[in-house]
């Protein structure tokens, strides 16, 4: 039997256009089976992406509104659909390039305003599209085509970022931490007020392979290996946390909104 | 506290400036949203608005800046709002990319730019048709949008008005070109009963991004009716779906982009004579220039000159055919800026044209005119 969530796809979009071992399908997969789970009216929904690989994952896959913008301001079209219809529940899904530098501003302002929406960041640090450039969440020493002899810039972390500027609810997680990943969508979403999750999503064409992961699942593997939950994290030393990515929930505060 | 008026502003004359008159026009005009950021000369649209949109049910914010502000009022538009932003030159720019995806996505709404000296900050505070070319070529591609001229503070208010049917005819950004003059030019703006206001065409299941001819404009749906909409800046079949590689698709949607504000020209196009009949000497202006020009005219005419004014409400789409049925022996075309819709007025006529310019961010005054028409 097909799995329930999957009705929310246009079938005659699929195959997805992702790269193999791309984790942006994983992503659509966990946002689908949390909408799923929420009981939300997906006809009710307005997902707005910008450009780059992970402006096609709500665009047109998803069988509901869709809004695929210019780069760096899907959350100003999305700030300004749900001012005039509050009714629409809105996702903003995009890069770590198109979210965190272009779009920079509009994140530190949504947050800011508490704006009623979720904003799911699928966060390969890099810019997959135009061929694996530097992005601001690339790590330190990572080659991209950009940073041939290892990446001297330290990276933005998007949740301290947002924390600062007034989300009222922000987490981590990964594509390879599916039901977690899930869980923290499905709180997301019931969530009233800025809703900020970092995605963690890899992408084994232009990272992975000039970062000397062996193979697609190797570099899956290695964000479980990177990953400590934030429950465990605080138990942990700075020198044991050195070069780890906590994941988890990093804010909820419920009177968001 | 914002002073208390009742919404729609009672008819009668009022005794506003320029940007108060754009203001209420948008509210009489069924504007529901606006999204802006502080720029001279435009921003007592935007503070007018804050207060008076709230008051009409509709939805005023600050956005971060510019970009945000044009994508903000997409994206409502898309919600289902008739929406308005307001900004000069500068801001303008920071606009473009978006009035870009405005086109190719045809959403209907209204920019007004109340046009500053340039190039950059310029002059903040004074009047220059500085974005005549601007609005017409500063986003990527081949595309036509509308551009509106008004010469007085009532036509701020009716062009304003105009503006947003246009943009619901056509689906397609119209600009309302004031200038920093015209913006704090206080006088009197009568203000009607009621206001004709074109609604948007809907279609139930209907392709939103295509139409069976050429020239078409397709309906238009708003999130959160169902219909699945799938909008995207990239080139897209009728149905929404991004299709970047089939070369038919991309000259059907650019041609049609093109063709159904330029097929529809004579509906659009609104120009104004005074003492055309028989002129040799004519003077083709728009915006508070042509006020200026009009002066000079009659003072010239007084002096037994026979010549006569074009004046253009519509820049954009250009109204070349009104210009090429004139038949004077020679056209002057005063402007504030070094020269801009004049090369539009030498390219489709074979008469001799005179420019006449100001740049020193001052108002022109008749004289200069006058000049020019005595020189003949």
């Amino acid at each position: 039997m097909e799995a329930t969530w999957k009705k929310y796809l246009r079938k005659e979009t699929l195959p997805l256009p992702f790269c193999p071992g791309c984790g942006h399908g994983i992503l659509l997969g966990a946002i689908l089976r949390a909408i799923d789970a929420s009981g939300i009216d997906i006809k009710d929904m307005l997902f707005v992406s910008g450009i780059g690989c992970a402006g096609w994952i709500p665009s047109p896959h998803i069988k509901a509104d869709t809004m695929h913008v210019t780069h760096g301001r899907p959350i100003a079209f999305a700030t300004g659909a749900k001012l005039f219809n509050p009714r629409l529940k809105v996702m903003v899904v995009s890069g770590d390039g198109d979210l965190a530098s272009i779009g920079g501003n509009h994140l530190i302002h949504a947050a800011r305003r508490d704006m009623d929406m979720v904003v799911v960041c699928a966060n390969n640090e890099i810019y997959g599209m135009t061929g694996g450039q530097l992005s601001p969440t690339t790590g330190l020493g990572a080659k991209t085509t950009t940073t041939l002899a290892g990446n001297v810039e330290p990276p933005l972390d998007l949740c301290r970022l947002v924390e600062a500027a007034g989300a009222s609810y922000v987490a981590r997680s990964t594509v390879f931490h599916l039901e977690h990943l899930v869980g923290i969508l499905k709180k997301a979403l019931s969530h009233k007020g800025f809703s900020f999750i970092d995605a963690l999503s890899p992408c084994p064409v232009q990272y992975g392979r000039r970062n000397l992961y062996a193979s697609p699942a190797e570099q899956l593997k290695d964000l479980e290996k990177r990953c400590v939950l934030l429950e465990k994290a605080r138990g942990m030393t700075q020198e044991a946390l050195k070069g780890k990515v906590i994941i988890g929930e990093f804010v909820c505060n419920e009177k968001g909104g | 506290m914002p002073p208390k008026t009742k919404n729609p502003l009672p008819p009668g004359n009022y005794f506003f400036e320029g940007n108060q008159a754009c203001a209420e026009a948008a509210i009489a005009a069924g504007c529901r949203f606006f999204a802006g950021y502080p720029i001279s000369p435009s921003s007592e649209i935007m503070e007018r608005l804050s207060w008076r949109l709230p008051e009409a049910g509709g939805v005023f914010i600050q956005m971060e800046d510019e970009i945000a502000s044009i994508s903000a009022v997409i994206g409502a538009v898309w919600a289902g709002a008739r929406a308005m932003t307001a900004t000069s030159g500068p801001g303008l720019s920071l606009m473009l990319e978006n009035i870009g995806y405005a086109i190719i996505t045809e959403t209907p709404c209204v920019i007004v730019d109340v046009q500053r000296a340039g190039p950059s900050t310029g002059q903040a505070t004074r009047p220059y048709d500085g974005d005549i070319m601007q609005v017409k070529w500063g986003s990527s591609g081949d595309y036509q949008i509308i551009a509106l001229a008004p010469w007085s503070v009532q036509e701020v208010y009716d062009l304003t008005i105009r503006a947003f049917n246009l943009a619901e005819l056509y689906r397609v950004p119209v600009f309302v070109m004031s200038d920093a003059a015209l913006a704090h030019l206080r006088e009197d703006c009568r203000i009607p009963e009621g206001v004709d206001i074109v609604g948007r065409k809907k279609a139930i299941g209907a392709p939103h991004f295509g139409t069976e001819g050429p020239a078409g404009v397709p309906p238009m749906a708003s999130f959160g009716e169902g219909e699945g909409l799938i909008l995207t800046g990239s080139t897209h079949d009728k149905f929404g779906y991004r299709k970047t590689q089939d070369p038919n698709i991309q000259k059907d949607l650019v041609d049609r982009l093109n063709e159904k504000v330029l097929s529809n020209a004579k509906e659009i196009i609104q120009t104004e004579e005074h003492f055309l009949k028989g002129a040799e000497t004519v003077v083709v202006a728009y915006g508070l220039v042509a006020r200026a020009a009009l002066a000079a005219v009659k003072e010239a005419r007084l002096g037994g000159i026979n010549v006569g004014l074009l004046r253009l409400k519509t820049l954009w789409p250009f109204p070349k055919e009104e210009i090429r049925a004139l038949r004077a022996r020679r056209i002057i075309v005063p402007e504030l800026n070094r020269g801009q819709l004049v090369r539009e007025v030498e390219r489709v006529t074979k008469v001799e044209v005179i420019y006449v310019n100001r740049v020193d961010g001052e108002v022109m005054g008749p004289g200069e005119i006058l000049e020019a028409i005595k020189r003949g």
